[in-house]
């Protein structure tokens, strides 16, 4: 073997912590290297360009580059030995950014580190095979979890590309967050108007195939070929009878159940339809609320129904779908406010979350959209908003800032003045944070157009005087105390990741971070990929943001599954498992150990032996660790080749 | 953290880290810039289930002072259950050590993911720490005959 390695200065990210042309050096006299040399920046294209002059000129047969991490690069480079003939696989990393110039002080240690690193990739592509990508099946269909404002946009989006799509919404309709707010930021218009006929859109588009109050039961498989059970809910009502005429939600005579689509500020019925505009319209039975249900006697639902919908005996069913890739879009929850006991927050009727006075201006909202207090009823004059509740605490465990809340207190103090005029409203910030594109004007306007009174500084108690709430706090530009006299405290609670958000992501092999967001593949250039190939993220489940950002993620996630998917069959990575028939005793640990199914037992002239499908393996490498003949060796990680490493990095 | 005093000689320690968590975590204390002491090299693999005991072996009779194996966070497997099979393994091939003559001290597994730049620091570092307290493994050829009660302490018994 012919090998050239190729060490890159990365600017000064590696040169000045790693002296770059010693390890040149001491690559030269490595085992089988023909070839070694600096470049400034190897993945420019100059730096590809000098790999692939080099490959033609010097007949190199294998490339080492030492770098950055493979993680990012890897598939760079691997393009790059391809175009000057060689066989993608013949090529290796050594990370010598992440790994050592970033992490070390000392020059002349990261130097001898980054020497070893070179060594064990030598020693490891030495071992190298060519191998040859074989090309799979895939379904032509995808699944959206989640049917808020991003996994609305993704499912339209991949449904306009020609893709079929599978919705999975846990909520008795979709719509999401979105579909609670009364208006959007910053130019004030109905929400229900924007998102209303996108999820009409979705009921009605033949491609899309809806499962609301619906959850992922589990998911198996791999790219383009996963395979999806999903658990229908029981709604007690049979949706393909019901025809939404909301008959039952007149009559049913339990009126006391939590309205969870009204944020616990109005209450509904045991059997509801959760708001006028739902995507499926179709009535729900809340089980604990139900006289009949918890045991009781009544069935009046059952009665009055038309359409003989109503079924009490319905069970949760699973039903299974083929996809070729997933979204997820599970969007993201409220922290829990009430861990603020000196706002009284779950405490004071008065004191309520910005999601829940959004649905007090809301005109489907339980008061007509007349701000009314929780308490009396009665109209609010003085009404405190405090932002960051939440948001940017280290002390509750949210260090992060939301993002959106600065704006939508802006709005709903805009609001408040257009619903109430001659009200007046406070809002305790921190920072204003607007950057987004016309949002400092809006919160500008808010300021000065509406005069809501910005008051920089936290605010340290809230209690109950008379039929007032006493709002004590700090205005930190003036360096005085403040003591308000409020009417409504209205509480902008910062968002955190859905609360079954790590349980999605060990479903779909996906990381999430200390918070429970899903993380992305690369913080810049893989935004909306994941590590799990086919698998990708649209809106807050990623990192909280606005709604804006949220379509436009939607939008660039179905870009990426119409991507995937525009071809009938995927090349498969050739890094898979193998099995040594001579060496094979048949024992069937490997079978029993894979994971994905990826090993079947033949029959060879009457033996046993182990057999890997190819498409099927997914190179974790389980059996070749198993297997105690060593007969199955996954290809780029064999025994051999772990050993040779091991063997550079101690003998040296 | 305890720190390293500039002048403590290198020791020889190595790393199997899975490429889809700790691999990742490692990255992650890069592009943080979370400063590690160098002695650690990295060897990527797939899976920490990937990691046959022979590796650690071959390291520590080869001249390894340390390994350190980490992977995915149990239940949070790249391929779904390959850090149950590493945790079961390892666990019981870091009893079987003392058998072989080598402190267990030597090895150590853990869980590190792809966001928790910071906790690789640590184990890292904390790692380290605790093999230069060691200090250099001893050659084999050097090594006392084997007392087999002794070295079985802290076997488990079946």
């Amino acid at each position: 073997m012919k090998i050239g390695v190729f060490i890159c200065h990365c600017g000064s990210n590696i040169a000045a912590t790693v002296d770059v042309l010693k390890v040149v050096e001491s690559a030269k006299s490595m085992p089988e290297v023909v070839y070694a040399v600096n470049s400034m920046y190897t993945c420019s294209e100059p730096g590809q360009q000098a790999i692939e002059e080099a490959i033609k000129e010097r007949g190199l047969t294998g490339v080492v580059v030492a770098s950055c991490t493979p993680r990012m690069h890897e598939p760079t480079f691997r393009r790059t030995v391809e175009r000057a003939g060689l066989n993608r696989y013949m090529f290796e990393m050594a990370n010598i950014r992440e790994h050592v110039s970033w992490v070390g002080k000392d020059k002349a240690a990261n130097t001898a580190k980054a020497v070893d690193l070179v060594r064990m990739a030598v020693e490891k592509l030495r071992l190298d095979k060519v191998l040859i990508p074989k090309f799979i099946p895939a379904t032509r269909k995808v699944l959206v979890i989640g049917g808020g404002v991003a996994g609305i946009q993704a499912a339209l989006d991949c449904a306009e590309g020609g893709m079929d799509v599978v919705m999975v919404e846990s909520e008795p309709s979709i719509g999401g967050k979105m579909s609670k707010l009364d208006k959007t930021f910053p130019t004030v218009d109905c929400s229900s108007c924007v998102l209303g006929p996108r999820m009409v859109d979705v009921a009605q588009n033949e491609r899309i195939e809806l499962h609301a109050y619906s959850e992922i039961a589990s998911i198996s498989g791999y790219v383009g070929n996963f395979d999806v059970t999903i658990r229908k809910k029981a709604t007690y009502v049979d949706w393909d009878k019901c025809t939404g005429c909301g008959l039952c939600t007149e009559k049913c005579p339990s009126k006391k159940s939590y309205d969870r689509f009204n944020e616990g500020m109005g209450e509904t019925t045991a059997i509801n339809i959760p708001f006028p505009q739902a995507i499926p319209k179709k009535a729900t039975i809340t089980a604990a609320s139900c006289r009949l249900l918890s045991g009781g006697k009544c069935g009046v639902c059952a009665k009055i129904c038309t359409s003989q919908a109503v079924d009490y005996t319905q069970k949760d069913r699973e039903i299974t779908v083929k996809v070729g890739a997933v979204v997820a879009a599970t969007g993201y929850d409220l922290m829990d406010w009430t861990v603020y006991g000196e706002y009284g927050a779950g405490r004071y009727p008065d004191v309520i979350t910005s999601l829940q006075y959004e649905r007090l201006l809301s005109a489907s909202g339980p008061t007509g959209g007349h701000i009314r207090r929780p308490s009396d009823g009665r109209e609010p004059k003085e009404v405190v908003f405090i932002q960051c509740v939440g948001s940017r605490d280290p002390s509750v465990g949210r260090p992060y800032c939301s993002g959106f809340c600065c704006m939508y207190t802006a709005k709903q103090a805009i609001l408040t003045k257009d619903h109430i005029p001659d009200s007046r409203s406070y809002v305790f910030y921190m920072d204003i944070r607007s950057p987004g594109k016309g949002y400092d004007e809006f919160t500008r306007r808010a300021q000065e157009e509406y005069k809501a009174q910005y008051i920089r500084g936290r605010v340290s108690t809230v209690y109950p005087k008379g039929d007032k709430l006493v709002v004590k706090g700090v205005d930190t530009l003036v360096g005085e105390q403040v003591e308000l006299e409020a009417d409504l405290v209205v509480l902008a609670v910062g968002g955190e990741a859905s609360q079954n958000a790590p349980k999605l992501a060990e479903k779909l092999r996906i990381s999430y971070d200390g918070y429970g967001f899903f993380m992305e593949g690369h913080p810049k250039l893989k935004p909306v990929e994941t590590n799990t190939a086919g698998v990708y993220l649209a809106g807050s489940c990623q990192g909280l943001k606005d709604i804006p950002s949220s379509v436009a993620q939607g939008s660039a996630a179905a870009a990426k599954v119409l991507g995937l998917l525009s071809k009938d069959k995927l090349e498969s990575d050739p890094q898979t498992a193998g099995v040594d028939v001579k060496r094979c005793v048949g024992c069937r640990k490997c079978i029993n150990v894979c994971p994905f199914g990826a090993i079947r037992e033949v029959d060879m002239r009457g033996q046993i032996k182990a057999e890997v499908i190819e498409a099927v393996c997914q190179g974790c490498g389980l059996c070749t660790a198993t297997c105690p003949q060593g007969a199955v060796q996954l290809s780029h990680f064999t025994d051999n080749q772990v050993l040779a490493e091991v063997e550079a990095l101690c003998q040296s | 953290m305890p720190e390293l005093t500039e002048n403590t000689k290198e020791l020889r320690i190595v790393g199997f880290l899975c490429n889809w968590c700790s691999y990742g975590g490692a990255d992650t204390a890069g592009v943080g810039r979370f400063i590690q002491p160098t002695d650690l090299r990295i060897i990527r693999l797939p899976c920490s289930g990937r990691v046959n005991p022979l590796f650690i072996i071959k390291a520590l009779m080869s001249g390894a002072d340390g390994v350190l194996v980490s992977g995915c966070h149990p239940r949070d497997c790249h391929y779904a259950e390959g850090n149950f099979y590493a945790r079961r393994r390892l666990e019981v091939f870091k009893h079987l050590l003392p058998v072989l003559g080598i402190d267990r001290r030597r090895f150590e597994y853990t869980w590190v993911s792809a966001s928790e730049g910071p906790r690789w620091q640590k184990v890292v570092t904390d790692f380290t720490a605790q093999i230069h307290a060691l200090g250099p493994a001893k050659f084999f050829a050097d090594a006392p005959e084997l007392d087999f009660l002794k070295a079985g302490e802290g076997v488990m018994q079946p």
